[in-house]
């Protein structure tokens, strides 16, 4: 089964989407599922959210933080990956909630969108929050324009929306309306403050878990989080849940168990292929 | 009075110094004159006991016999007439409590069994090369066998001498389930496990890698699309023990720990993607074969103390006699009657200590140990800063979401009757740990022998 590069676009530095060969995937994945490439033999497995299928592909956005993300970068298309494994996961609990509000931080705006777009589908009123570091980290505002009832963007420079956080967004939104349901998938730390102000007004708030990862199928509790006071694995029994259960100071600190790691796995690639600044 | 027996053949192994600074495999194996030696040991009893202790049936004197005649090549084929994996056998099967446990030589006074596996080893290392059947595919029937661990690779290969048409589900990138993430090179070589995994292609058994059952394909469609279904998809899920800080940084289950290392050669990052973490001071709880291997694996990557801690004593350790002897050459300290009951963490959420109690054996459990039980105000701590878990495996989850229809027991592993390997689902059988729970490689290949067998039967009757 091929699993080759198909089409590569930089959307802004160290920011890069992809659409992945992939025979089964499309014909089964359902929003809010992940998948997990390898990028050769040596690699290490990598998950990340499907943002979108068509047939015969499967569309991935790339944030280029690791080693193994800024090589992923620098692939050719054409290039054959070692293995693509997905849909993994659970899928979205996509009802009629009535009016629900989506929030996207960072690079967390691509997997949030095939879940928007099916609450939108499901006769969902859709207010979308979407905020980034400045507007070139601002993704895919043509697909959340459409389908959102209400878009509002927030930047921390202010160089696109309204200068601030989401956050600041969603206290306004709440202010002026009711809101039935939350979805926020972004940084752990946006992650954390949505689910808070939930808490506080009582709106229930799905948040996608990206913690480190394995298998990804459930064998070895890597990607295991407090919920509820209980230990979940984020990928069989999510990756999404209720953000007003999960214990936050926990898994944020446990994002950076490999991190003298990764950072010097990062080093020794650069050292390797010299400057990345360019990515 | 009557044959003087010898002593048994010792085993050669490497160097300790060389063994904590590798992966190399630790027992190196019998050069044939060793072979020939402890095949000469085999008293040829006509009741064969060590065959009924063999969970696949080998025909065990038959094959003694001919390596003590350098006969190896009808040696070999009376093992793979039993058994398609053998030189996996003969590294990790516990021959001492099956066909070894049995050998008269074992009653005898002062004497030792036959070493039956390293005979087993030496035979398959040879690398002989297999006669097949004269044709392959002779049947239209197609069975798919979800899961490439020991049991279904064994169903495999059955059915395909028999003429199956038959196609192995993988969710990894190689062939070998806990025999490739599980068990550590330096008691199994992966090359070992991927040569002779991979060699039942040559019976015509097709693969299809990184596809999850249940989860990136539908159940259903296999069994729309096959004659019969076998599910070998192993335990699947770790047992960790939940105590405070057990998710505090630094504390891991041994699945997690040993799949970085073993499937994703962590032990060779950078040079290979996957990290992993070691620490000065480890502690590794349990005591069974995979609390050896993660803590043997631990002091390979650099840890400078490694204590495995049990809560029972070294008699009710399930662990193979030849794996703690390894462990204690190579370092390894053992606490015994000890049971963690909190984990410490620092400022940044890493494991920084560990609180245990000591504890004492009572009357027997229900598993015929006696239970272990605290002893009060006995609290101490351990100064640590890693825990890798190893106290056993849960049911996969896959199965309850994606196998529907499936009968579970209440301990959410499959239902089945125990002669045939028949789940509740017509033309579906299952085998191996996720039927039985964690238990050896050979019991798996035991029980996908028993539903190959079933298997084909309920295929002719089609």
């Amino acid at each position: 089964m091929s699993h080759k590069i198909l089409a590569k676009r930089r959307l802004s530095p160290r920011l890069y989407e992809f659409w992945l060969a992939s025979e089964t995937i499309p014909k089964y994945a359902k929003p809010g599922q992940f998948l997990i490439i390898r990028i050769d033999k040596k690699g290490e497995r990598i998950p990340l959210t499907i943002v979108e299928t068509s047939q015969g592909k499967v569309k991935i956005i790339v944030k280029c933080i690791g080693k193994s993300t800024f090589q992923l970068a620098m692939l050719d298309e054409g290039t054959e990956l070692a293995e693509v494994v997905g849909p993994l996961g659970n899928s979205s609990d996509i009802r009629d909630y009535g009016h629900v509000c989506v929030i996207g931080g960072g690079v967390g705006i691509a997997p949030l969108l095939p879940t928007a777009r099916a609450l939108s589908a499901a006769g969902n009123t859709v207010t979308s929050i979407l905020g980034a570091a400045s507007s070139e980290q601002l993704i895919l505002l043509e697909e959340f324009e459409e389908l959102s009832d209400d878009l509002i963007l927030m930047t921390d420079d202010g160089s696109a929306g309204k200068k601030g956080l989401v956050t600041d967004a969603l206290e306004s939104l709440l202010e002026e309306k009711k809101v039935d349901q939350l979805w926020a998938i972004g940084p752990a730390v946006m992650m954390k403050f949505v689910s808070a102000i939930a808490a506080d007004r009582d709106i229930p708030c799905w948040v996608s878990l990206n913690t480190i990862m394995v298998d990804g199928t459930g064998m070895c509790g890597a990607c295991r989080a407090e919920v509820n006071g209980e230990i979940r694995f984020a990928c069989v029994d999510g990756p999404e849940f209720d953000g007003r259960n999960v214990n936050w100071n926990e898994l944020i600190k446990r994002q950076f168990q490999y991190a003298d790691l990764e950072s010097a796995a990062l080093k020794r690639f650069e050292e390797e292929v010299g400057d990345l600044s360019w990515v | 009075m009557g044959v003087r027996i010898a002593d048994r053949v010792g085993m050669p192994e490497l160097d300790v110094n060389r063994r904590l600074k590798s992966f190399e495999e630790v027992a190196t194996g019998y050069t044939e004159e060793m072979a020939i030696a402890e095949a000469s040991r085999c008293l040829q009893c006509p009741t064969k006991p060590c065959v009924s202790g063999c969970p696949v049936g080998i025909d065990i004197p038959t094959f003694i016999k001919d390596v003590k005649n350098r006969n190896y090549e009808s040696a070999s084929r009376t093992i793979f007439a039993s058994n398609n994996l053998p030189r996996i056998c003969g590294r990790v099967c516990p021959q001492e409590k099956q066909c070894e446990a049995v050998c008269v030589l074992s009653k005898m006074k002062d004497k030792e069994p036959v070493a039956i596996g390293r005979l087993e080893r030496f035979v398959g290392d040879l690398q002989i090369e297999r006669e097949m059947p004269g044709s392959l595919q002779t049947s239209k029937r197609r069975v798919a066998v979800v899961g490439g661990g020991p049991a279904g690779i064994t169903v495999a290969a059955d059915l395909a001498t028999k003429g199956y048409r038959v196609t192995i589900y993988e969710a990894f990138h190689t062939m070998g389930g806990v025999l490739v993430y599980g068990i550590p090179a330096f008691r199994l070589p992966k090359d070992t496990v991927v040569d002779e995994a991979e060699g039942i292609a040559s019976m015509g058994v097709e693969f299809v890698r990184s596809q999850v059952i249940g989860r990136t394909l539908p159940f259903q469609e296999i069994r729309d699309d096959y004659d019969a279904v076998f599910i070998g998809i192993g335990a699947g899920a770790p047992r960790l023990s939940g105590v405070p800080g057990s998710n505090l940084n630094n504390v891991f289950s041994a699945s997690e720990f040993l799949t970085r290392v073993n499937l994703l050669n962590a032990w060779q990052f950078p040079e290979y993607d996957t990290p992993v973490v070691v620490k000065r001071n480890v502690a590794v709880i349990g005591a069974g074969n995979v609390t050896m291997d993660a803590a043997r694996t631990a002091k390979r990557l650099g840890a400078e103390n490694v204590t495995v801690v049990y809560r029972r004593s070294e008699q009710e350790m399930p662990a193979r006699r030849e794996e703690y002897l390894h462990a204690i050459e190579e370092g390894i300290d053992f606490k015994w009657l000890t049971l963690p009951t909190e984990y410490i963490g620092d400022i940044n959420n890493n494991v920084s200590a560990m609180r245990c109690a000591r504890m004492e054996l009572g009357p027997p459990d229900e598993s015929g140990r006696r239970r272990p039980e605290k002893v009060d105000g006995s609290e101490f701590d351990m100064e640590i800063e890693m825990v890798i878990e190893a106290i056993g495996q849960k049911a996969n989850t896959v199965l309850r979401y994606g196998f529907p229809g499936l009968e579970l027991n209440p301990w959410g592993f499959i239902k089945t009757v125990e002669e045939t390997g028949l789940t509740n689902l017509e033309g579906v059988y299952a085998g191996g740990d996720i039927v039985t729970g964690a238990a050896t490689v050979i019991e798996a290949m035991g029980a996908g022998k028993k539903a190959a067998e079933s298997i084909s039967k309920y295929l002719d009757s089609l």
